[in-house]
């Protein structure tokens, strides 16, 4: 349990400095939360309402993620260094924990920057909205890590990846609006943890035959 | 340690492996021989246990913490230090005196000096050096080789010399390669792959 | 020989038998409709069972008739969304409607099982393909009642005004007529899905046999 917990830090650790140096992820990610809120303003007639801006952010955290998710296992297909992974005694499902943990961090940081700038460029943002980001984070997390480490192994990664990633996300499209539209977030909340619950566990079992022959 | 009985490998339509026996005793050095394409990269990686057989069994007595692996790619992070690259493969096998041992193989194959320098800037043969530090980091029982001198200058080459005639009475090998003639007073035996 | 039977039963069953609705012939498409969309889900449920098993056990077998299995699903899947096309047209005079749950859910299976077939055909044919496609037909299998989920809980931000559900309340002669249409479906779809599974097979013995002569 405790190596686990070391495997899973080691691997998060590494996914981090390789950002850290490479530097090409995260300020892309940045850049295009701000260019498709710019986008999102253009594409919004003058009798929009607030609510629709509401509904855009939403899309802007998908797609931003998707730019993240693309990255993710680019190092480990291009350098083969997925194997060296499935040497070492460390489990399948840890390779998942870690990378997600990583991802997670992306988009964190991402939002950080994005939220702000939603704020200023079109309505404040509320708790339920901050929550409902959270929570959907980590079911993007979870969700498009997997669903990273299949595309990788595809001819057409780039073209795959949203293929694979948007009928997923639309659950947690509804939820996150939801979230930030109406009134009484709660059962919003309530469903995004729910899909983190159930697409974590069969994410986290099912890691292991994607990675493996 | 290793034990295969009419190992297959398929993949898609083609047949890269076929009807193999295999058996290696612990202690011994079996010497993998065979033209391009003949399947010796691909019995290598199903041995070390990165692939699984479409026909037949192989039997692998050593867990993965006890396996070393050395294949065409040398399996680092072009972005990390060589250092850094070993350290995080001694955290994953949690390698006892982790700094200790990394500094000593670093020192063994001549890499201690380029040990900050970022593994993008290294040359195709202190690549190859550094992966077998890799290899070597976790004192595996079972050392899995695919063309081990490929890539390596002269002095490289005497540097595995050495360390394989040191290795040799230790662990169990399993090697492949194109210069036979250099690795056969080592082996115990011999399997020749045709095309 | 069993399906084709069925079939044409429950044609004649529904345009014969079975009393007309006020509606008229939009109580007819009702009853493809929904057996064909039962079926798809049948299909889907197959194909992730086979998937499950392929994971499990690795039988041989399993990752084809996973992928046909799905391969029938999308088929029924589209002519469910057809299907409930006519219907929503004759219902309510427009040829899509997002207040329909069950036409909606059927989108979004689409879309993702469509990209099953993406995945499927970007991978090289080997055991990691099996793997991923058997994870995918899996986490589909998952999706259909989050989806669902989903897709009422956007019913209320979306739309406050509900549309009223148009399920017919069905008396002895309809129920029996809807039964006949649904077994006829489900055993349509098992007719194809052995046939598929026969060519499929056949295709890749042909291919085995080609590489041992080779």
């Amino acid at each position: 349990m405790r190596s686990y917990a070391e495997d899973v830090l080691t691997l998060a650790r590494k996914d981090l400095m390789l950002e850290l140096r490479a530097r090409d992820t995260l300020p892309a990610m940045l850049l295009f939360v701000i260019a498709a809120l710019v986008v999102f303003h253009f594409a919004l007639p003058a009798d929009a309402s607030k609510l629709a801006a509401k509904g855009l952010l939403w899309v802007a955290i998908v797609f931003t993620a998707l730019v993240g998710l693309t990255r993710a296992f680019v190092a480990e297909r291009e350098q083969r260094t997925i194997d060296g992974l499935l040497l070492a005694p460390c489990d399948r499902s840890a390779i998942w924990l870690a990378k997600g943990v990583a991802v997670l961090a992306f988009l964190v940081l991402a939002e950080v920057v994005a939220l702000p700038a939603f704020a200023l460029f079109f309505s404040g943002v509320n708790g339920a909205t901050i929550a409902g980001v959270a929570l959907a984070d980590l079911g993007i997390a979870g969700v498009g890590t997997l669903l990273a480490a299949m595309a990788s192994l595809s001819r057409a990664r780039e073209l795959l990846l949203p293929l694979l990633f948007l009928p997923l996300a639309i659950p947690v499209i509804v939820g996150g609006v939801g979230a930030s539209v109406v009134d009484s977030p709660g059962r919003y909340l309530g469903f995004l943890a729910l899909y983190d619950v159930v697409f974590a566990i069969i994410s986290w079992a099912s890691f292991e035959y994607v990675v493996t022959e | 340690m290793i034990r295969a009985r009419g190992l297959e490998k398929r993949y898609g339509d083609k047949r890269v492996l076929k009807a193999l026996d295999i058996e290696l005793p612990r202690g011994g050095f079996l010497l993998v021989t065979g033209p391009n394409g003949s399947g010796k990269t691909t019995l290598l990686r199903v041995c070390a246990g990165l692939a699984l057989p479409s026909a037949g069994e192989v039997e692998i007595s050593a867990p993965r913490a006890q396996i070393g692996f050395l294949g065409h790619e040398p399996l680092v992070y072009r972005e990390l230090t060589a250092l850094e690259n070993l350290d995080l493969y001694g955290r994953l096998y949690h390698v006892p005196e982790r700094r200790e041992r990394i500094g000593m193989l670093l020192e063994r194959f001549g890499l201690w000096a380029a040990r900050n320098d970022r593994a993008s800037s290294f040359s195709r043969g202190m690549l190859q050096r550094l992966a077998l530090c890799r290899a070597l980091l976790h004192e595996p029982e079972l050392l899995v080789l695919d063309e081990p001198y490929s890539a390596l200058d002269e002095q490289g080459a005497e540097l595995l010399d050495r360390e394989l005639a040191e290795l040799r009475p230790q662990r169990t090998f399993l090697v492949s390669t194109h210069d036979a003639k250099r690795l056969d007073p080592l082996a115990s035996s011999r399997l020749a792959l045709a095309a | 020989m069993l399906a084709t039977t069925l079939v044409s039963a429950s044609i004649a069953l529904i345009f014969f038998y079975a009393p007309v609705d006020q509606d008229g012939l939009n109580q007819k498409i009702f009853y493809f409709h929904v057996p064909i969309a039962f079926t798809a889900y049948a299909c889907f449920g197959w194909g992730a069972w086979k998937a499950f098993v392929h994971l499990w056990k690795r039988p041989p077998g399993a990752d084809l008739e996973s992928y046909v299995a799905i391969h029938q699903g999308v088929i029924f899947g589209a002519m469910t969304l057809i299907t409930g096309s006519i219907w929503a047209k004759i219902s309510w005079g427009r040829w899509w409607v997002w207040s329909s749950h069950q036409l909606v859910l059927f989108l979004v299976l689409f879309l993702f099982y469509a990209a099953y077939f993406m995945l499927r055909f970007s991978v090289e044919p080997g055991p990691q393909r099996e793997n991923l496609c058997a994870v995918y037909a899996i986490f589909g299998v998952v999706l259909i009642p989050i989806s669902y989920l989903a897709i009422r809980l956007a019913q209320d931000y979306i739309h406050p005004v509900t549309f009223s559900r148009h399920g017919p309340q069905m008396a002895g002669s309809q129920f029996a007529t809807f039964c006949v249409a649904l077994a006829g479906m489900v055993a349509l779809a098992g007719f194809l899905y052995r046939l598929e599974l026969a060519g499929k097979r056949l295709d890749q013995r042909l291919r085995e046999l080609r590489e041992a002569l080779a």
